[in-house]
């Protein structure tokens, strides 16, 4: 920290800060020109890339025990005292800062790489469709989303970051919102999302009560500090918390409905966000804050098991799907619970690098069905496919690498990676190891029966479609063949010890992972049955290169014995091919119950705010004039016109004698004066005696 | 010499007769001829009191009752004619217009 | 013995002739039967020798004011008049209460009888004519002004009252 950073590292904040640049200029980007915005968009991660790869170089120039760069931007959140579950007092702050060691040096390289070369595709791609700008500024905001994800330094950071994920996917996934089924998938997603990020949320806070800070370099000492011991049921709380986030974003069981659906999107935008960078998020920060789950041993076997179990459930349901892209969601869906059983049994390492090899192949695989769907005017179903390997061989051949890799046969770069994390769970316990042997025959299997379908076996392409076959232009091209390389020897940075090499990637990763004493021990002893791994290698080998043989008898050599199959199975098939049914599950006892409790609340608030409070209100107002009239008109006015009633009362038999009559006040005249003349006498009389 | 009651008691006896004739006949021209009778009982009685005191103050007062007299009925009769010519009658019930 | 021979002689000529006048249904008998009360009357005055008076009332009540009575009754007597009621609806009330009243001044007499201590008539020294000349243009110089005024005021209220509105 005292010693000035290299330039790259000292600048880091570049890396997120020109993809950001770019999708604020998109936001008036409506009259830019398309080459404009290519050369700005795609540029703008090109330079991204650039810094990365020079953050990374210069961070290996630092010594391998303190591979850790820090800089501070600016301050974020001020601090806020408060008191910790332990009581004593603690400040809620963030700043707005970055942390460059290993895991975010190895993550930026990975999705500026990766993206750089699908943004660089997607110029092909989206060049024909409307939007054009709207779409690059959202890949860009992604890349800025992204970037901050895996570059803070503190859990408030990366959740700014998972969130601006969360809300990028929703946005590509609905790109084309004038189709319902697309706008409808954007908001699965985001919701099933948001699910998962009430769970973050909740461990981020519950990290802040129970350890007192929110910062990654601060949590190690903060559990060391607290004494925590193993199973610390706060701490269990915590990792299960977070995991609940992962669940979300990395689509395990339960929260994964909303990947198969996001194919909605354009195929760049699966390739990116669904394949390579956004799902990975979870594994990412599971990693992250893997210090916590190795006080947590009933979490991690949670993630384990969850990571096994979604890995072939999704599989399963990936033999049965006819659409191209379908098939490699719920591939995806597979392999990321192979990440999660990884973490799961302590090898956070080799779920990273696994992490890397699924972005390289699974990049491809998506990038080459986009160049399939392209090729033939649109059409992503695989039963209206088939004999195109001839007709579009770049895009056949580059497919083929990456099935390859993801079918784990040696030496590409999927085999590495599936097979050390095999290898751990073997280590850890034997049934995990088995669901995660059997998953691998089973994803060979449907990944080759993808390619057969597609590419082998009898035409069965729609006619008009079939004239206008053509390979995709170079822009699409480029991207496919690099990216097939990297398939080839992406795996090579980490070759295992017993094969003769040094497994430098999992060694540079190692000093982010916290070894409890248990692991230390362990670790001595793991690596001595090399025999045994070898054992395991071979055994993988094996179940694959029957998956292949399987699939190439049913969809090259035998292909009615998929519809047989399908028949023979009936009620079992239906129930796969519906993705057992829990979508609709979820629906009746989720969706429709929300919208139930909205109907509800909103009748309430129809009848009885608007009905007694509004409506009620004006009423007792005219109710009350009303009142108030009658008084007024009754009352009031009616004390006044008692009054004149009274005076008239008393009037008229006065008024009478007004008759107009002189003669008439002549008589009353006599009659006063008699009366007068009387009162004398009677006085006089009176007098007298 | 005659007891002054005598004169007394004629003149309350035409006094009464005017009075009546005052209140009780329709035609006001009759009306106004029996305020003349009263005025004349009034005379009566000025002149005989006049008479037994011996002096003349009563009879002067008989002389302006007489002028009063005439002023009165020469207006009293102009308001006659100017109402016959409005309204075409003498007869006091039917001057009720200022009736309420 | 003359005296009191001319006093119910006037006397009872008055009474008849106001009696007759009230009653009449004819006006111009009325105003007839007034002129021979406002003789009889005369006759009174003569008879209590105040000569001065006597000839002015025949003078002024007779010729003067029911001259003027006889002009009017001429300019409104309408034929239709003779066949309609007479008395009006109060005549029963009215006349009662007039009795009632000339009943009550009997009393009145009838209760101051003994203190109206009168001496004989006395003659008067100066003549009549001279005594009442006298006395009204010296001692009663101003109501006799006034007087004057008043019948002016009369006269032009009579003239306006009774002239033809163009």
């Amino acid at each position: 920290m005292n010693a000035p950073l290299p330039f790259f590292l000292d600048h880091i904040w570049l890396v997120p800060a020109f993809p950001l640049l770019t999708a604020a200029v998109m936001l008036f980007g409506r009259r830019l020109k398309n080459s404009v915005v290519s050369v700005l968009c795609v540029g703008s991660v090109c330079l991204s890339f650039l810094c990365s790869a020079g953050a990374f170089f210069q961070l290996l120039s630092l010594p391998v025990d303190n591979r850790v760069a820090s800089k501070h931007l600016f301050d974020w959140i001020p601090a806020i005292p408060y008191h910790m579950v332990s009581g004593s007092l603690a400040y809620f702050h963030a700043d707005w800062g970055f942390q460059v060691d290993p895991l975010s040096g190895v993550m930026i390289l990975i999705v500026t790489g990766v993206g750089l070369l699908i943004h660089f595709y997607s110029i092909g791609y989206m060049g024909h469709e409307g939007g054009y700008y709207r779409f690059f500024g959202y890949m860009n905001l992604f890349m800025f989303s992204m970037l901050m994800l895996v570059l803070g330094n503190n859990l408030m950071l990366m959740f700014v970051g998972w969130e601006g994920v969360g809300t990028c996917s929703y946005l590509l996934i609905g790109f084309y919102f004038h189709r319902k089924s697309a706008s409808d998938a954007g908001k699965k997603a985001f919701i099933v999302n948001r699910i998962g990020d009430a769970g973050f949320l909740l461990g981020i806070f519950l990290t802040s009560a129970v350890l007192g800070t929110i910062h990654f370099n601060e949590i190690r000492p903060a559990l060391d500090a607290g004494h925590f011991h193993s199973g610390d049921p706060l701490i269990t709380a915590i990792a299960l918390l977070f995991f609940v986030g992962a669940c979300g974003k990395s689509a395990q069981i339960p929260l994964y409905v909303w990947l198969p659906d996001a194919m909605e999107g354009p195929t760049p935008v699966s390739a990116l966000i669904h394949a390579a960078t956004m799902v990975t998020a979870g594994v990412y920060m599971v990693t992250r804050t893997n210090a916590i789950y190795q006080l947590a041993p009933t979490a991690m076997a949670v993630v384990a098991v969850i990571g096994a179990a979604t890995a072939i459930y999704a599989a399963s349901m990936g033999i049965v799907q006819n659409d191209i892209k379908k098939v490699l969601a719920y591939s995806t869906i597979s392999q990321l619970g192979y990440m999660f059983l990884a973490c799961g049994v302590g090898a956070f390492t080799a779920g990273i690098f696994h992490l890397m090899t699924h972005a390289f192949f699974k990049g491809l695989l998506f990038l080459a069905a986009g160049s399939v769907i392209h090729a033939l005017s649109g059409e992503q179903d695989m039963r209206k496919m088939g004999a195109l390997a001839k007709k579009i061989p770049a895009t056949y051949w580059t497919m083929l690498i990456a099935t390859l890799a993801i079918a784990g046969i040696f030496p590409f770069a999927g085999f590495l990676s599936k097979d050390l994390i095999l290898g751990k769970a073997y280590e850890k316990d034997f049934w995990l190891w088995a669901i995660g042997y059997f998953t691998a025959g089973m994803t060979a299997f449907y990944m080759f029966r993808l390619v057969f379908m597609t590419f082998h076996g009898q035409s069965r392409v729609d006619h008009e479609v079939e004239h206008h076959i053509h390979e995709s232009p170079k822009t699409m091209l480029i991207p496919l063949v690099v990216l097939a390389a990297l398939s080839i020897t992406g795996g090579w940075v980490s070759w295992p010890e017993i094969l003769g090499g040094n497994s430098r990637f999992i060694h540079f990763l190692e000093p982010v992972i916290a070894v409890p004493h248990e692991a230390r021990v362990e670790a001595a002893k793991g690596v001595s049955s090399h025999g045994g791994e070898l054992l395991l290698m071979l055994l993988s080998e094996g179940l694959v290169v029957l998956g292949i043989l399987l699939a190439w008898y049913i969809y090259i050599k035998r292909t009615e014995l998929a519809e047989k199959a399908a028949k023979g199975f009936g009620g079992f098939y239906d129930l796969v091919f519906h993705k057992y049914y829990v979508d609709e599950l979820y629906d009746a006892l989720f969706v429709n119950r929300a919208k139930d409790l909205g109907l509800a609340l909103g009748s309430f608030d129809t009848n009885v705010i608007d009905g007694l409070g509004v409506n009620g209100a004006a009423w007792l107002t005219r109710f009350i004039s009303r009142l108030s009239i009658w008084w007024d008109t009754w009352i009031v006015d009616g004390s006044v016109k008692l009054g004149a009633r009274i005076v008239w009362l008393l009037s008229y038999p006065v008024r009478l004698i007004q008759d107009g009559l002189v003669q008439s006040y002549m008589l009353l005249i006599v009659i006063g004066l008699v009366g007068v003349l009387a009162y004398y006498f009677h006085l006089a009389h009176s007098a007298v005696r | 010499m005659l007891p002054i009651e005598n004169y007394l008691l004629l003149s309350l006896l035409l006094f009464t007769i005017g009075v009546i004739g005052v209140l009780t006949r329709r035609n006001v021209i009759v009306m106004l001829m029996s305020i003349e009778l009263i005025l004349n009982a009034v005379n009566i009685n000025l002149v005989a009191f006049s008479r037994y005191w011996g002096s003349v103050d009563g009879q002067i007062f008989a002389i302006f009752v007489i002028t009063d007299a005439a002023a009165e009925a020469a207006v009293g009769l102009g308001i006659i004619l100017a109402f016959f010519r409005n309204r075409e009658t003498v007869l006091a019930d039917e001057m009720d217009m200022l009736r309420w | 013995m003359l005296n009191a021979a001319l006093f119910y002689f006037f006397a009872a000529l008055a009474v008849v002739s106001a009696i007759a006048m009230v009653t009449r249904r004819n006006i111009v008998h009325a105003a007839v039967f007034l002129i021979t009360a406002l003789l009889a009357t005369a006759g009174i005055f003569l008879q209590l020798q105040a000569q001065f008076l006597f000839v002015v009332q025949i003078i002024l009540y007779v010729g003067g004011i029911m001259v003027l009575f006889i002009f009017v009754i001429m300019l409104v007597n309408l034929d239709v008049s003779l066949h309609l009621v007479q008395f009006n609806r109060q005549r029963f009330v009215a006349g009662v209460l007039a009795v009632i009243l000339g009943v009550q001044v009997l009393g009145a007499f009838w209760v101051g009888r003994g203190s109206l201590k009168l001496g004989a008539a006395r003659a008067m020294e100066p003549k009549n004519t001279e005594a009442v000349g006298q006395a009204l243009f010296q001692q009663y110089m101003l109501p006799f002004e006034i007087a004057s005024i008043l019948l002016l005021v009369a006269m032009i209220g009579a003239v306006v009252m009774a002239k033809r509105r163009v």
